[in-house]
């Protein structure tokens, strides 16, 4: 009995490695292509085995105007962003954290609420808001905005990291005459350094992607963030050279992949999702 | 939701033992300052959520009701419910709707969270070098900004893309998938861009499940398939909701992805909502025709929203 079941439980495990290894084939293949073409000096549509190694592709793309100042673009848009968010994401969750009140639940449905709003649905108002409050093209409406829509779920996370920290340390310092913006700043966001790394690059990661934002928002192709600008490699610039626009997605994807891995590593597997989704 | 509120309270503190109600008396009475003192590390994000964010929604509803237009008007008028009377006449619209529908099943429905959980199922029988192969890859086609997701799909689907490079492989018929079956590639797109977020949900719910009920019931001699229909699944039913829920809207807001794979076309075959929408008040400059549709998009969100927010109710 004990032997049939190691067993089984062995050509289960089998089992199960060859329909991961399918299914991890099958999401790998588009990757392999973007991979592959960036070094690749005739790149076309479809994964192959590159003529030849070539760097020729990245020296294309690697100038002022086709990456340098759009990245600086989405690193001024999401950098900003995400510091307004997190900054008030901190100070709103700490008196949720901290101190009972009866309009705590209330606000923290409407922010659970409002994280899952699609925001797709709001770009148009939003656009025409921004013209009448000529808001519209400009670096700081559009970090304004960004924060806004970050913050329910940037709220809703830091709220429950803090709820992690013990309260017994803040009031050893509340009873030294520590005011609460003290113990805040001094115990409390040390104490829970991770989630707070979490939230930031979190929310960074979210707007590095976004790309109905900016290009809602933002006119002028000078301030066009690389999620926007990747578009030209399309439209203005002749013939596709799939080369080139691979190299720049490497160039554009690869630092919010280390980020994630940065805090995935952190943080385990598992990520903060579960307490996201769990609450 | 306002209904809901006051009942759940009274449900919650009856109901979570962890977190009785603070005693009274215990404690000295707040003055009225103070308590205001206390929230006011709330009031930067309280603006800004006012401003950027329920200030466009009521906005929203507002010129939904408008014929306001992009160019060369200088007041727009209220014009009542024609903008919604237009759009339920509107060919076009209807059929951005049925795309939505099939876009929303095809990939939340059917794929990623389908997918999602026969992922996380797998991975926990799985040895770990492949485990974490298949959930590294997984999760950077979720990690990859959407843009660069639409191009490395328009790539796999179009025609002399990999795909056809396979089915010339497999002797079978090739063709340009963005062309024949547009809102399929869409769909397929979606789900390998999202189902990384079903998986994590999944697998963090099985995470959960002790060791000692499965074990059980194999020992029973349960298989595999009555397992997971008598004992997982009844289990994790509420991750199996919250993330349909998550997905579902997620997938609602989905604009990026298409309008790089197919803006849209050809025609309107791939035009789902969103798409529909930017069209209408930025090709068409109908702003407000456009509005009302996003105000039925939001609504439909919103919707969800609350169905997401009873199944988390309890705890909150």
């Amino acid at each position: 009995m004990a032997l049939t079941l190691v067993s089984r439980r062995r050509s289960r495990r089998l089992a199960a490695d060859a329909g991961l290894l399918v299914v991890a084939a099958a999401f790998a293949l588009p990757l392999a292509w973007v991979l592959l073409s960036s070094v690749d000096p005739h790149a076309d549509l479809r994964v192959k085995a590159p003529d030849g190694v070539t760097w020729s592709n990245f020296d294309a793309i690697l100038t002022s105007d086709i990456t340098f100042t759009p990245l600086l673009n989405s690193l001024v848009l999401c950098g900003g962003a995400t510091l307004l968010t997190v900054v008030c994401a901190a100070l709103a969750a700490y008196p949720l954290s901290r101190f009972r009140s009866r309009l705590n639940r209330p606000f923290l449905l409407t922010i659970l609420f409002a994280t899952s709003l699609p925001i797709t649905a709001i770009m148009v108002p939003v656009y025409a808001l921004f013209v009448q409050v000529n808001l519209i093209d400009t670096m700081q409406g559009t970090i304004l905005f960004f924060a806004a829509s970050q913050l329910p779920f940037a709220i809703w996370l830091m709220k429950n990291f803090m709820d992690g920290v013990p309260k017994e340390l803040e009031e050893a310092a509340w009873t030294d005459g520590a005011s609460s913006m003290q113990s805040l700043v001094r115990i409390v966001l040390p104490l829970m350094g991770p989630g707070v790394a979490v939230v930031t690059v979190f929310s960074f990661v979210v707007m590095w992607g976004n790309f109905f934002v900016p290009f809602m928002l933002l006119l002028t192709p000078d301030q066009m963030p690389a999620s926007v600008s990747i578009n030209e490699f399309f439209g203005n610039r002749g013939m596709v050279a799939y080369g080139q626009l691979a190299a720049f997605s490497v160039v554009y994807s690869t630092p919010v992949i280390l980020l994630y891995v940065l805090i995935a590593r952190r943080l385990g597997g598992g990520f903060a999702l579960g307490g996201a989704v769990k609450g | 939701m306002t209904a809901a509120t006051p009942h759940a309270a009274g449900a919650e503190a009856a109901r979570s033992p962890s977190r009785p109600p603070a005693p009274s008396g215990h404690r000295p009475r707040r003055t009225l300052p103070r308590a205001l003192a206390r929230l006011l590390p709330l009031s930067p994000a309280v603006v800004l959520l006012l401003l950027f964010l329920a200030g466009p929604i009521a906005y929203c509803a507002y010129i939904a009701f408008t014929d306001l237009q992009l160019t060369g008007q200088a007041h727009s008028s209220f014009v009542g419910l024609a903008n919604f009377r237009k759009a339920f006449r509107d060919e076009e619209f209807l059929n951005a709707v049925w795309l939505t529908l099939v876009f929303t099943v095809v990939s939340s429905l059917l794929g990623q969270n389908t997918i999602g959980l026969a992922l996380a199922a797998l991975m926990q029988r799985a040895s770990k070098p492949v485990r974490t192969l298949t959930g590294g890859i997984v999760v950077t086609a979720w990690v990859l900004p959407e843009v660069v997701a639409g191009f490395l799909l328009y790539a796999f689907f179009r025609r002399e893309g990999t795909l056809d490079a396979i089915l010339n492989l497999l002797h079978l018929p090739s063709q340009n998938w963005l062309f024949t079956l547009p809102i399929l590639a869409v769909s397929f797109a979606n789900v390998w861009r999202g189902t990384a977020f079903s998986m994590l949900v999944y697998s963090a719910a099985l995470g959960e499940i002790p060791k000692e009920i499965t074990e059980a019931a194999e020992v029973d001699g349960a298989g595999g398939w009555r397992r997971m229909w008598h004992i997982t699944l009844p289990m994790i039913r509420r991750s199996i909701g919250t993330n349909l829920m998550l997905n579902t809207l997620q997938t609602l807001s989905v604009f990026g992805l298409i309008w790089v794979m197919t803006r849209g076309g050809p025609g309107n075959r791939s035009q789902t909502l969103p798409l529909f929408m930017y069209e209408q008040a930025f090709q068409n400059s109908m702003i407000g025709y456009g509005t009302a549709v996003a105000l039925l998009l939001l609504l439909v969100g919103s919707l969800f929203s609350l169905v997401y927010l009873r199944l988390l109710r309890t705890e909150v």
